[in-house]
């Protein structure tokens, strides 16, 4: 079930795991510093936006909204990582063209170039690069992207984990689309395009330690298509995010806390598929921090809600699209679920990602 | 998944709840043992649906919280080696030791893995002869059939560069240290279900008389857990103290004989450090003389480790019930989820780690069910 | 201390000299380690923790728990608490009652 790269079998010891108990004054980098969670925020936080500066920057969004020529661009870049290079459902190469494309998508644009670089281990079989390569032009030629340029760096065997890719892309934003988390008022609806959990559970299922059976392949896929679809009903939606690391969690605190508002969420009505959930329950996870790279999680203003969960719907990308709960003007900047129980738990942002348990 | 599903059913937990709720006539403070029990409560939010006069104290069932300060300074100190591939369970890498913890031993350059099982480890050292694996084999009786078996191939195999740090805890004695205490407020247990499917029943029916306390063994969903509460609630009002099977389908009172059997050879009971609460005697379990070869501590001699928990923590008061985390001078200032000084505030299902989650949460007092403060 | 679960046993086979089994998650499939269930057949169940089955799980008493459940409610809405009732009739303790 591993890769044929000829690479060591990946083990658990990835960027996935990633520590959610810091120790302080700790002096450097870890893990968790990848993690998506408040680490990586604090590392964003206390080095790069003091030394680089620049209002963009300060807002910190997933892709940059500039003014270029009186043309208002959206411009993203995103580095891969992931091990193992092929998984079930896709490749390291398609998250490298889906995943820009995406972040391009959430702030309404339409991806039309990438920028490529690749930073490769010495000794890697070129027949993985070519599989990685055509990988990623079949992803391009779905997202009707295209690769632009792009760069190539060879690095000692020993001092990379086999490819890593970054991918810069740029694309036009629609006038009248402005979709930033500041724009979510109380009364917003909550909709998430389809079921979660189903890429970082993928990804687990072939990783040394785990590895499990299960029918489930990631969700890797390209969403401008589907954004044009809810954009095309209105340009007025507020936010936008695709939940990649940290899992619908974080993106539903990130929108919470940027905005100011509260956030309330129906578990019942957020989809997992029974593999996603079973596999969740041996390992102890929780599939609300789960990484998803095929999905988006859409605020809506309420008037609106219906006419785009119906566009949604009739979309390839959204045929399983939910809503979820509401803003709502309790609890600022906390997310809040209501238990299948009728209960209450807080979700809270997840510090690294989620361990395995045995408790 | 079938067998759970089931026992998360919204409308049999309603008919639970209600006949709680017209059972318990006076206060009463429960405390489940076991940190999965905890996390499931607060997974589901089911402190918030019992009736106020039913209080739950979180107890010490977390190997992330009782594991002594300086079983994980030995681990850091030997996963810091450059030679050892060190395996643990996730939950043990968050884990604060004195200044430090697993992952930064990692970023220091260490060999540190997350696996799913002590086999696991077991098969990355057939697989890295030229390297020294250990693995980290902590938690209660549940765990410790599987780390027992996993010593046990090794030496049947005859596998060399394997070893376990083991530090094994035992409920029973715990149940004994926190009932004997004088300021102890706990009335009822809600036994962990899992620990009694491999040790039976046989431990409690003496501390239940011993101590005058109802012990129900409970399983883990929300059926379960509030199973496990109403039976415990409903001999409180009755002045009943006997130890009950709520847990039927896993738990045999005998409970798993031949694990127990694996147990007795491969381990011995020891005298065992409750980081937080202290020295509890007979409450640990360590691996026998015979088994000395794949003692990690004997092969790696870890002697000289200085421990220091921070003078602040007061995570051994929060264990006992002694103390609410918000009453704590620490408590959301120093000590916070990011910056925890102690390990009820690194745990998910520490007592100060749930406590601040809700901190800002108006949850009802009432007893109204209805009522919420949301949606 | 005690996450595990409940899987369903697919097959079971002899890997050096050790009992191990195929076990279905309701769709997710691990090898589990059966040596310490040495009479557990295929189609059983069992509760899982880290890679070993630690307990069959007794699907009758997981059917009689829920049952008991489903009828907590139903007599006391129809005729009080029902189960104090018969009991005290009975002469039986009604604590007792309830366990069975």
């Amino acid at each position: 079930m591993s890769d044929t790269t000829g690479l060591p079998a990946p083990t658990l010891d990835i960027e996935a795991w990633t520590c959610p108990a810091p120790v302080r004054d700790r002096p450097r980098v870890v893990m968790g510093h990848g993690g998506g969670g408040v680490l990586s925020a604090e590392l964003v936080q206390q080095i790069f936006a003091p030394a680089f500066g620049g209002e963009v920057l300060a807002q910190l969004g997933d892709a940059a909204v500039v003014s270029l020529g009186g043309a208002r661009l959206a411009f993203s870049t995103d580095s891969y990582v992931v091990r193992p290079l092929f998984f079930p459902g896709g490749s390291i190469g398609d998250l490298a063209v889906n995943g820009t494309v995406n972040d391009l998508a959430m702030s309404g644009a339409r991806a039309a170039y990438l920028s490529c670089g690749f930073i490769l281990e010495e000794g890697v079989e070129l027949d993985v690069v070519t599989r990685v390569s055509e990988a990623m032009g079949a992803a391009a030629r779905t997202a009707c992207v295209e690769v632009a340029t792009g760069d190539t760096k060879v690095v000692e065997a020993g001092h990379g984990d086999g490819i890593f890719i970054n991918t810069a892309g740029i694309g036009l934003v629609p006038a009248g689309v402005d979709l930033r988390p500041q724009r979510v008022v109380p009364g917003d609806v909550v909709i998430v395009s389809g079921a979660i959990g189903v890429h970082g559970v993928a990804i687990m299922s072939v990783r040394e330690g785990l590895e499990f059976g299960v029918e489930i392949k990631s969700d890797c896929a390209a969403l401008g298509g589907l954004v044009d679809a809810m954009l095309a009903v209105t340009p007025d939606l507020h936010v936008l995010r695709d939940p990649t690391r940290g899992g619908l969690a974080a993106s539903l605190n990130e929108i919470a806390e940027a905005s100011g508002t509260g956030v309330v969420i129906r578990e019942r009505d957020v989809p997992v598929p029974p593999a996603v959930a079973n596999a969740c329950a041996i390992l102890g996870l929780d599939p609300m921090y789960i990484a998803n790279e095929g999905k988006l999680v859409a605020f809506v203003p309420r008037e609106h809600a219906d006419a785009v969960l119906e566009a949604m719907r009739a979309h390839p990308r959204g045929a399983d699209s939910v809503i979820i709960g509401e803003a709502v003007e309790a609890h600022p900047g906390m997310v809040v679920a209501r238990t299948g129980l009728g209960g209450t738990r807080v979700v809270d942002l997840p510090i690294g990602e989620q361990l395995p348990r045995i408790c | 998944m079938k067998y759970i599903d089931e026992f998360q059913d919204p409308e049999l937990a309603r008919r639970l709840l209600d006949d709680i709720h017209a059972t318990v006539t006076r206060p009463w403070a429960l405390m489940e043992v076991c940190g999965g029990q905890t996390h499931s409560i607060i997974r589901h939010g089911i402190d918030q649906l019992l009736p106020d006069k039913v209080e739950l104290i979180h107890g010490p069932g977390c190997p992330v919280c009782v594991t002594p300060l300086e079983v994980i300074d030995k681990a850091l100190e030997i996963a810091s080696r450059p030679e050892v591939i060190f395996c643990s369970f996730g939950d043990m890498l968050r884990v604060p030791g004195t200044g430090r913890d697993l992952f930064q031993v990692r970023g220091e350059g260490g060999d540190v893995r997350v696996v799913y099982s002590p086999l696991d480890a077991l098969r990355i050292a057939q697989q890295n002869p030229d390297r020294e694996v250990v693995f980290f084999g902590i938690g209660f009786e549940t765990t410790a059939p599987p780390n027992a078996m996993t010593v046990h191939q090794a030496r049947k195999l005859g596998i060399p560069n394997f070893s376990m740090l083991v530090s094994h805890v035992r409920v029973p004695p715990a149940i004994e240290a926190i009932m004997s205490s004088p300021s102890c407020r706990v009335q009822g247990f809600l036994a962990a279900g899992h620990v009694c499917s491999v040790m039976g029943m046989g431990e409690y029916p003496e501390l239940a008389e011993r101590f005058r306390v109802p012990i129900v063994v409970t399983g883990f969903e929300p059926l379960d857990i509030l199973e496990g509460v109403r039976r415990t609630v409903r001999q409180l009002e009755r002045g009943e103290h006997t130890v009950d099977n709520a847990y039927a389908r896993a738990v045999r009172p005998e409970g798993n004989p031949a694990a127990r059997a694996m147990l007795e050879d491969v381990f011995e009971v020891t005298d065992r450090a409750w980081r937080g609460i202290g020295v509890i005697p007979r409450s640990g379990w360590r691996l026998a003389s015979k088994y000395r070869d794949y003692d990690a501590e004997h092969r790696f001699s870890v002697e000289g480790i200085r421990t220091q928990e921070p003078a602040e923590c007061r995570s051994g008061e929060v264990l006992q019930g002694l103390l609410k985390p918000h009453e704590c001078e620490a408590f959301g200032t120093l000590c916070t989820p990011r910056t925890p000084l102690g390990a009820t505030m690194v745990s998910s299902e520490g007592a100060c780690a749930a406590y601040y989650l809700y901190r800002r949460l108006d949850v009802p007092t009432t007893t109204d069910r209805e009522a919420s403060p949301v949606v | 201390m005690c996450l595990a679960v409940p899987g369903r046993v697919l097959d079971i086979e002899e890997r050096d000299g050790t009992r191990m089994a195929t076990v279905d998650f309701g769709g997710v499939v691990k090898e589990v380690c059966l040596e310490y269930l040495p009479d557990l057949q295929v189609g059983e169940y069992a509760i899982v923790h880290v890679g070993f089955a630690l307990q069959r799980l007794d699907e009758e008493s997981a059917r009689q728990t829920l049952e008991l459940f489903a009828e907590l409610g139903m007599l006391q809405e129809e005729f009080g608490d029902a189960w104090e009732m018969a009991a005290t009739e009975a002469g039986v303790d009604p604590v007792e009652e309830v366990r069975k």
